[in-house]
């Protein structure tokens, strides 16, 4: 395979994912609101083309009812097709919880294996554009409490691509989060990125005082905190976590072992968040050898808000990150 | 304001004596259910269709195994009439690893594809958007498939019911809504949650024809789902089918019935669809007494057999768990 690397961003990626699924197996669908180019190949832009390439059976716009648009994907799903259902924003996931928690995520365990149910969800989260409580909230924590569905929130545009490519082969529901900056930052990608496999987390930097482990257009936070600490003499291992559910134990539990210390930095809330699951994973296996508790930084026990004084205030920032690195690296 | 079928399909002898066997296989069945539950020999939740079982027979005449069917909790009725085999279907009564789910779906969620039983929900008004699901599947393939959504009158109070009706009606998907209105949502009458007098009516707003149909009449049932069906696989679309019926044995067995008077419930199961039919046959020469008294008797022979067939079924090994969650087992 060629190493060739392009400038790309999240939005291109995950657009050359989805027509090379289409290309490759004739079973692949996608559907949601505005998805078709006569009304503009998404909301922001990401199945553009789809339709004009594979036509309107294929490539259909819905309209703005997300139940239904989960139950066509399901039924579609369950008669051999591999349905990538938008919903748009993943506050809008609410509306279909039904379709998604009762009956994507469970078909398979209640019919005893019969129901096979492959399809992908893709929506778009994030706080950091003002569009307050019912926009951007990150909700992952609910899907990785439901037995049957799997949950990846990627940062790069590498992954973007390689983890569509898996998912939409995967044979159970995948939720993929899209996280604003994520979609609109271009890095080096790879020209022939290939399938990257879910459940397997990505150590991005390695280090040995502390290891953070984030994901999502967190990660962005965290890179800039990370050179900073470095600065200050902290060396921290980096974990981008990449799918929530089911995580990579084995990969979070080695670098906590060798550092010695974790941090979890996540955008969705502390109270019941991600990290709590993984702290207290860590802390159960490792207890003794740890030489710190486990950190936790997410958003306050509130709605995302809208001032931008206040968004900001609410979301995990570099300095925040700084100085519970240095806390727990003065640990031990 | 509904519609009114011109051109009326009537059955055959031998698909009216097909309709009576299917109606005296549920009826048996559902006799014996009770009888089981009554005994102790079972403990389910049991939501009896005794007093609907004219409606999924007429209309499973007319589809073949590969046409589909989405049901509801109080579906056995709708399994049946599709000729599900009776011992799967009792071992997943009993919870037994040779039933249809291997125990993990039990009586409100069987699931049985070879016949064309998709899926049952335990959600009121969740079948409707997945039907939609095989029915785009159904186009894509370019097969005549269609799918039939069973649901209650209570269902069309839904959500779901909304967003469905009105996607199959822009997509022109092959459906047929068919609503077996027996009078109650769960406890409350008809006329004190639903807007209209009649369900059919809501079809207007959907662009798809609508009938109210006698569900206790095979031959009205019959005619008006010829004509769905026809339509559906001529690909003009869905139709709403209102089937009007009543349950005889209440919401959930054990129920008191405190919400009906003594009279309705008796003029109802004075107009008990399988006497009257068996009569028809018998007056118009299609069969004699003595052809259904044996018919009657191989069905209930057959659903002993399968009684004591799944009480001879191990249960599920505490494996099950950690199967069926994904494709891949989860490891213990």
């Amino acid at each position: 395979m060629s190493t060739e690397t392009v400038k790309m961003n999240g939005l291109q990626a995950i657009n050359a994912a989805l027509m090379e699924a289409m290309e490759a197996d004739p079973k692949v669908l996608v559907l949601g609101e505005d998805i078709a180019d006569r009304e503009g190949g998404g909301v922001v832009g990401v199945t553009r083309g789809l339709s004009t390439k594979f036509g309107d059976m294929r490539v259909r716009s819905t309209p703005i009812a997300e139940q239904a648009i989960m139950g066509a994907a399901i039924g579609a799903a369950m008669a051999g097709y591999k349905p990538v259902a938008e919903i748009m924003l993943m506050n809008f996931t609410t509306v279909a919880m039904d379709m998604i928690v009762n009956h994507a995520a469970k078909l398979r365990f209640m019919s005893g294996g019969q129901s096979q149910v492959p399809l992908v969800i893709r929506t778009l989260t994030g706080a950091g554009n003002q569009t307050a409580g019912q926009h951007a909230d990150f909700y992952e924590a609910w899907f990785c409490h439901t037995a049957g569905i799997k949950v990846v929130i990627p940062w790069t545009p590498a992954d973007f691509k390689g983890l569509y490519l898996s998912a939409i082969q995967d044979p159970d529901p995948v939720i993929i989060v899209e996280s604003g900056k994520t979609l609109f930052v271009p890095m080096d990608t790879p020209v022939n990125q290939g399938p990257i496999p879910l459940g397997k987390a990505n150590v991005v930097a390695p280090g040995t005082d502390i290891t953070i482990l984030s994901y999502g257009q967190m990660m962005f936070t965290v890179m800039e905190a990370v050179g900073q600490l470095a600065e200050a003499g902290i060396s921290a291992e980096v974990i981008d976590l990449r799918t929530i559910s089911p995580w990579d134990k084995e990969t979070v539990l080695a670098s906590a072992e060798k550092t010695g210390r974790l941090l979890v930095v996540h955008e969705a809330g502390k109270n019941f968040g991600p990290g709590a699951e993984i702290a207290a994973t860590v802390q159960e296996t490792l207890f003794g050898k740890l030489k710190a508790p486990v950190g936790r930084l997410g958003a306050p026990y509130c709605s995302v808000p809208f001032a931008k004084k206040l968004e900001d205030a609410f979301l995990v920032q570099p300095p925040a990150i700084i100085a519970e690195a240095k806390r727990l690296a003065a640990m031990g | 304001m509904t519609d009114t079928l011109t051109n009326r399909a009537v059955p055959d002898a031998a698909t009216q004596l097909d309709i009576y066997r299917r109606m005296i296989r549920i009826e048996r069945n559902d006799d014996a259910t009770r009888t089981q539950i009554r005994r102790g020999r079972i403990t389910a939740p049991y939501y009896s269709a005794r007093g609907q079982e004219c409606i999924p027979s007429a209309i499973s005449v007319l589809l073949n195994d590969d046409d589909k069917i989405c049901t509801i909790y109080r579906g056995i009725h709708d399994m049946v009439a599709k000729d599900m085999p009776l011992r799967p279907l009792w071992a997943e009564i009993c919870g037994r690893v040779d039933g249809t789910c291997k125990g993990k779906g039990g009586p409100m969620h069987l699931t049985h594809p070879e016949t064309g039983v998709m899926v049952t929900t335990g959600i009121v008004g969740s079948s409707m958007p997945i039907a939609n699901g095989f029915a785009w599947a159904a186009l894509l393939d370019g097969t005549k498939q269609v799918t039939v959504a069973y649901f209650g009158d209570g269902a069309s109070n839904i959500g779901a019911f909304h967003e469905a009706l009105n996607l199959a009606s822009v997509w022109k998907l092959p459906v047929i809504f068919v609503c077996q209105n027996n009078g109650f949502a769960e406890h409350t009458r008809y006329e004190n949650g639903t807007s209209v007098d009649q369900i059919s009516k809501r079809a207007i707003g959907y662009g798809m024809p609508g009938y109210t149909v006698d569900g206790n009449d095979p031959l009205d049932v019959y005619a008006h789902a010829h004509a769905a069906i026809e339509r559906a696989r001529s690909g003009e679309g869905p139709t709403l089918l209102e089937c009007k019926t009543f349950r005889f044995m209440g919401h959930v067995f054990g129920d008191a019935d405190g919400y009906m008077t003594k009279e309705e419930k008796a003029e109802a199961m004075a107009d008990d669809p399988l006497p009257k039919f068996r009569q028809k046959l018998i007056d118009s020469g299609v069969a004699t007494a003595d052809q259904i008294d044996e018919m009657t008797a191989k069905a209930e022979a057959e659903v002993n057999d399968a009684i004591e067939f799944a009480m001879s079924c191990e249960y599920p090994s505490d494996d099950e768990l950690r199967r069926d969650v994904f494709a891949e087992e989860i490891p213990a």
